[in-house]
């Protein structure tokens, strides 16, 4: 159960920060009424979501649920962690709050203001948190149906926005020194190795000292992408572009 | 259509996203782990090297920028 909150809460908070980026440039731009209503939306969108699939996906009968939930994280876990380790080996550019902010705040003044409802500050923050939440409502259906406890996977997902919310109105600016990538480091290899093992067991493995066997299984898939992180900042770097 | 092609492909790239060969893993990790299975033998060591090398896979042509 720790894991499962422990992961979805990171997953949550990596999310909710980028998209807080993106609310926050929008309404310090052009006031908050309209992004906070865009805001409201999506979280509804969200959670009409998850109450609507997770009776479903925990109604399957507990193997095939594991082989889907499985086979689904494992992909997932594999992305996300795919997407670290070039970050954290130099190959991909980091996520920098700060640009994206800068950004999104240029883009917000530079659109036309309408006399009444803002519609252009309720789309762009109605999609940022959609897209965020997607990725957050997904993670919590698939470990919460597993589990049979989507409500603490979703708790965990809603203490992590609080928090997200609470420093970020406390700083009133982007979380720049939240180390997101390390972050998703962590997700990745908790995904990745809650998706082996579930999707193991759902195949008909049964573990050494069952569920005992996770944490040499974490470690495993730790130890296996630090060391591709170590492998690939040791290759020649690309040449530089010039011109 | 072009609807439905869209929606397609945003699912295509929410589920398997940059690497289609991750994607590959996972349903050979677990394809195979059942496979052991059936044959007898305790499956559960299928999964974990299957996975990681196709991730290491995945990254063999990268270099750090």
């Amino acid at each position: 159960m720790f894991g499962l909150a422990l992961s979805v809460f990171l997953a949550c908070a990596v999310e909710a920060v980028e998209a807080f980026t993106i609310v926050l440039a929008v309404g310090t731009t052009r006031g908050w009424r309209a992004p906070l209503a865009g805001v409201g939306a999506a979280a509804l969108v969200l959670a009409v979501l998850i109450a609507a699939l997770g009776p479903a996906l925990t109604a399957l009968p507990l193997g095939v649920l594991r082989v889907v939930v499985g086979g689904l994280l494992l992909t997932f876990g594999l992305q996300w962690l795919r997407k670290a380790i070039l970050r954290a080996a130099g190959a991909k550019d980091k996520h920098d709050e700060e640009a994206i902010f800068r950004a999104e705040e240029a883009e917000a003044a530079a659109a036309p203001r309408p006399a009444g409802f803002d519609g252009y500050a309720f789309a762009i923050s109605f999609k940022a948190v959609l897209l965020e939440g997607l990725e957050v409502a997904f993670i919590v259906l698939t470990f919460g149906a597993n589990q049979g406890d989507v409500g603490l996977a979703a708790a965990a997902a809603g203490a992590a926005v609080l928090v997200v919310i609470a420093v970020g109105l406390a700083l009133r600016a982007p979380l720049a020194r939240v180390p997101e990538n390390a972050m998703k480091f962590s997700v990745g290899v908790l995904l990745t190795s809650f998706g082996i093992f579930w999707g193991a067991e759902g195949a008909g493995a049964s573990w050494p000292g069952g569920e005992a066997s996770l944490a040499p299984l974490v470690a495993l898939v730790l130890v296996a992408s630090l060391a591709l992180v170590a492998e690939i900042r040791a290759r020649p770097s690309r040449p530089a572009v010039t011109g | 259509m072009k609807s439905a092609r869209r929606v397609l492909g945003a699912v295509w790239d929410f589920v398997v996203g940059e690497d289609p060969r991750l994607a590959l893993a996972a349903i050979a990790a677990i394809g195979l782990t059942a496979l052991a299975c059936a044959a007898g033998l305790a499956g559960w060591w299928v999964a974990p090297p299957v996975a990681l090398a196709v991730l290491w896979v995945s990254l063999r042509g990268v270099r750090p920028g």
